[in-house]
């Protein structure tokens, strides 16, 4: 083997191996003043049917709308109706409620795992907003906002996370990974990007039909390493499809940062550069902005004027999942210190400096939702938690493996229910 | 070729026979499919305008038009990623993998997602695609045109693994996999594409000209997953094979003058392991033969089973006869097929007992 560069004779410098550090670790002192957070309202607004390549600034830029003094400014300023405006509100509200009691209630040991999207609602209640109803949402795990946004209901969602005898599911899916045929929101995988190929998938089929209808669909930014965010990015320019590409830039994938996704060198809007598709980066918590690039996207795609990837800049204020200590890998300075404020508190101060909503009607509201959800969890709870004998059938464990059960699955369906009898001797249930 | 296929009872109406080989079989097949039912569409690398690497689609573009019938971007992970995709929009897609051994980077869409879209969606969504893909050696392809995978699918659930032996089972069963409501592996045994192969590759390759199997109704026609094919009766003992390897056990025991029951599986998930049961049961010995490697094979589980079900039936121990655990070589492509040599080793050991 050969020993270095003196026996070659060359004077080559040695490599070094960069491997990514995130700026802060615990402990640390955390200085957001030197990220580059552009003035509100001074992004150019391309038409929506632009050539994409009108868009490439924008991929280097962050579209924002609401200014420190709580007003819209701009040519994004997507112009709501102040009752929009209070329901998006209220949407985001809840999706927290429902995440501080769900939390909780994993932590009381009535399910086996949570996950909260805290500082990220407005990413998918108000990305959903700006879709029509009968458009294909292809989620990953943190968008429970679209499903709260399309009126899901929040017993459903517990009875889901309990893995109960009512959940839609029947117990066969991790807390969280919700499916809802009736509101266009497609099964959740927990293996990453997967949904990707597929909403574009969704989208040539739409269009090869000559349908009205797109697909839009959500990912982390860690998982746009992933292959197949290249595939569903060249199908999706390859076939023009009818796709909108939200990727969710909370800077941090479990104990990775974004720099382990490439975040050192480009912007992950940037990536649509390279596949001529168009691209915006946009503050993800700023309410007003993420409606209107959604929006944007969406009369772009309905428009035949092709796919567009949208980079959410926001922050994962929480951990990763209820299995996660992210004091173990993270300043937790880091959220106080985010720079672009709380999404749900940027929309109510906006409302309020409108003259169309006031604190106190935050705390009533506040106080509302958190009674819904207690009344959605106790109803649920009817129907069991977690491990304690409220689950489907066994046999049911052995259907929908196919549609119809094959000879092998009905004799293994026999063995599951005679070990429950012996088991449980006596027991009726199955 | 097919003016005759579109019934409106959309039961059996086969129609006129006429010689095909199984490619001509198979197009035939996506042909009345594409007829049929509009949800039905062709996807994969170079099947389009130019009909496909075996000439499986070709015609097709021109016939049906570029949108049901179109080239993809080589990505196997995004051919059955948006194949997945197009049936949650409720099409019913027909991707091709230009070769098994390419189809490894769309494992974890076929794995993860279509084969377990129906179960965690409690069935709000499926996967009714059926991936095709030309499989199997002897053709010179070296390590990466030669392979068969079928063993990885068999292990997944929530897939069914079918394989046809012959041109009239070919378009029959393929008919049956695109109606199907489940995702369905539909390898190809591309080594008898033009014609049956017996093993002896030193000796003129024939074609499907005047082979009874290679009679193909015109029309639409299905064969059901999950039965087997009964190739020879038999009392001495009972093979069970698929693929190429049909052909291969069959000219071998008609040289040695075995009286052998042969099955072509056809269906591997699901098996018809009634068909099994009742041969074993009636000559007590078994010979299992794929041209997969050993270890893990396909060969292993039907083992298992006869020994789990038919154990005091059996005569003898059970004969695997399977390729090396190599990968598969070029220029020794032969020695590691298992050919006429290897399977009279293991029909003698067999009868001896």
């Amino acid at each position: 083997m050969a020993k270095g560069t003196d026996e070659t004779g060359s004077n080559r410098p040695k490599l070094a191996l960069h491997v990514p550090e995130p700026r802060y670790r615990p402990g640390d002192t955390v200085d957001f003043s030197d990220l580059d957070i552009s003035e509100p309202g001074k992004q150019p607004r391309p038409d929506e049917t632009a050539e994409a390549r009108e868009t490439f600034p924008l991929c280097d830029d962050l579209i924002r709308v609401l200014g420190d003094d709580d007003q819209a400014h701009g040519p994004w300023d997507p112009r709501l109706s102040p009752e929009t405006l209070r329901q998006m509100l209220r949407e985001m509200a809840l999706v927290r409620a429902f995440d501080n009691r769900m939390y909780r209630a994993q932590r009381q040991g009535k399910t086996s795992f949570y996950m909260k999207c805290t500082g990220e609602e407005a990413t998918s209640v108000c990305a959903t907003h700006a879709l029509a109803g009968d458009d294909m949402i292809f989620p990953s795990y943190r968008q429970q906002g679209c499903l709260i946004a399309r009126g899901y209901e929040l017993t459903e969602m517990v009875n889901q996370i309990y893995s109960n005898k009512a959940d839609k599911l029947k117990g066969r899916q991790l807390p969280i990974m919700y499916c809802s045929k009736r509101l266009n929101f497609f099964s959740i995988s927990g293996n990453l990007a997967t949904q990707l190929p597929q909403a574009t998938g969704f989208a040539m089929a739409s269009a090869s039909k000559g349908d009205s209808r797109i697909a839009a669909t959500w990912v982390g930014e860690g998982s746009t390493a992933e292959g197949d965010f290249h595939s569903a990015l060249t199908f999706a320019t390859v076939y023009n499809a009818p796709v909108i590409f939200n990727v969710i830039n909370n800077q941090w994938a479990i104990s990775s940062f974004s720099g382990f996704a490439g975040a050192e060198r480009a912007t992950f809007a940037a990536r649509a550069i390279g596949y001529g598709m168009a691209g915006l980066r946009v503050d993800g918590n700023d309410p007003l902005a993420v409606y209107a690039a959604e929006r944007w996207a969406a009369d772009r795609a309905r428009s035949n004027a092709g796919p567009t990837l949208i980079e959410h800049f926001t922050y994962r204020a929480e951990g990763h999942s209820t299995s996660d200590d992210p004091s173990a890998y993270r300043s937790a300075e880091e959220r106080e210190e985010w720079p672009l404020g709380d999404p749900v508190m940027r929309l109510k101060r906006h409302l309020i400096s409108l003259g169309e909503w006031s604190d106190e009607q935050q705390e009533e509201m506040d106080a509302e939702l958190d009674a819904m959800v207690r009344a959605a969890m106790k109803e649920a709870e009817k129907n069991g938690i977690l491990g304690h004998g409220l689950h489907h059938p066994f046999h049911t464990m052995f259907e929908d493996v196919f549609e119809e059960l094959p000879w092998h699955l009905e004799e293994q369906a026999d063995q599951a229910i005679r070990e429950r009898r012996i088991k449980f001797p006596g027991d009726p249930a199955e | 070729m097919n003016e005759m296929t579109t019934s409106e009872a959309g039961d059996q109406v086969a129609g006129d026979t006429r010689e095909m080989n199984m490619i001509e079989a198979i197009n035939s097949a996506l042909d009345i499919m594409l007829g049929r039912d509009d949800d039905v569409v062709l996807l994969g690398e170079d099947i389009g305008y130019f009909g496909g690497v075996f000439r499986c689609t070709a015609g097709l573009q021109e016939k049906h038009g570029k949108t049901r019938v179109f080239d993809t971007p080589i990505s196997e992970c995004g051919i059955i990623g948006v194949a997945v995709g197009m049936g949650a929009y409720g099409l019913r897609p027909v991707p091709e993998i230009q070769f098994a051994d390419y189809i490894y980077p769309g494992l974890d869409q076929l794995i993860s997602e279509a084969a377990r879209l129906r179960y965690r969606s409690a069935a709000e969504f499926i996967a009714p695609m059926t991936v095709r893909s030309p499989f199997g050696g002897g053709i010179f392809g070296g390590q990466t045109h030669s392979q068969s995978p079928e063993a990885i699918f068999t292990h997944v659930s929530g897939l069914k693994t079918v394989i046809p032996a012959t041109p009239y089972d070919a378009k029959g069963l393929l008919i049956s996999c695109i109606e199907d409501n489940d995702p369905v592996i539909f390898f190809e045994p591309k080594r008898i594409y033009n014609g049956p192969f017996n093993g002896y590759y030193d000796r003129p390759a024939k074609t499907w000209k005047g082979f009874a199997e290679a009679q193909v109704p015109e029309g639409y026609y299905k064969i059901p997953l999950g039965k087997a094919r009964k190739v020879t009766e038999g009392d001495a003992l009972t093979v069970l094979a698929y693929g190429t390897m049909v052909h291969v056990a069959e000219e071998v025991c008609r040289q040695k003058g075995v009286d052998a029951e042969i099955l072509d599986l056809r269906t591997l998930v699901p098996l018809d392991i009634e068909a099994i049961e009742e041969s074993i049961a009636k000559t007590g010995k078994c010979m299992i033969v794929h041209e997969a490697t050993k270890t893990s094979g396909f060969g292993a589980e039907l083992s298992a089973l006869v020994q789990e079900r038919c154990f005091y039936h059996l005569e003898a121990p059970i004969e695997r006869v399977t390729g090396f655990d190599t990968p598969y070589p070029h220029s020794l492509e032969w020695a590691y097929f298992p050919g006429p040599v290897r399977i009279g080793e293991a029909i003698d050991k067999l009868l001896s007992e």
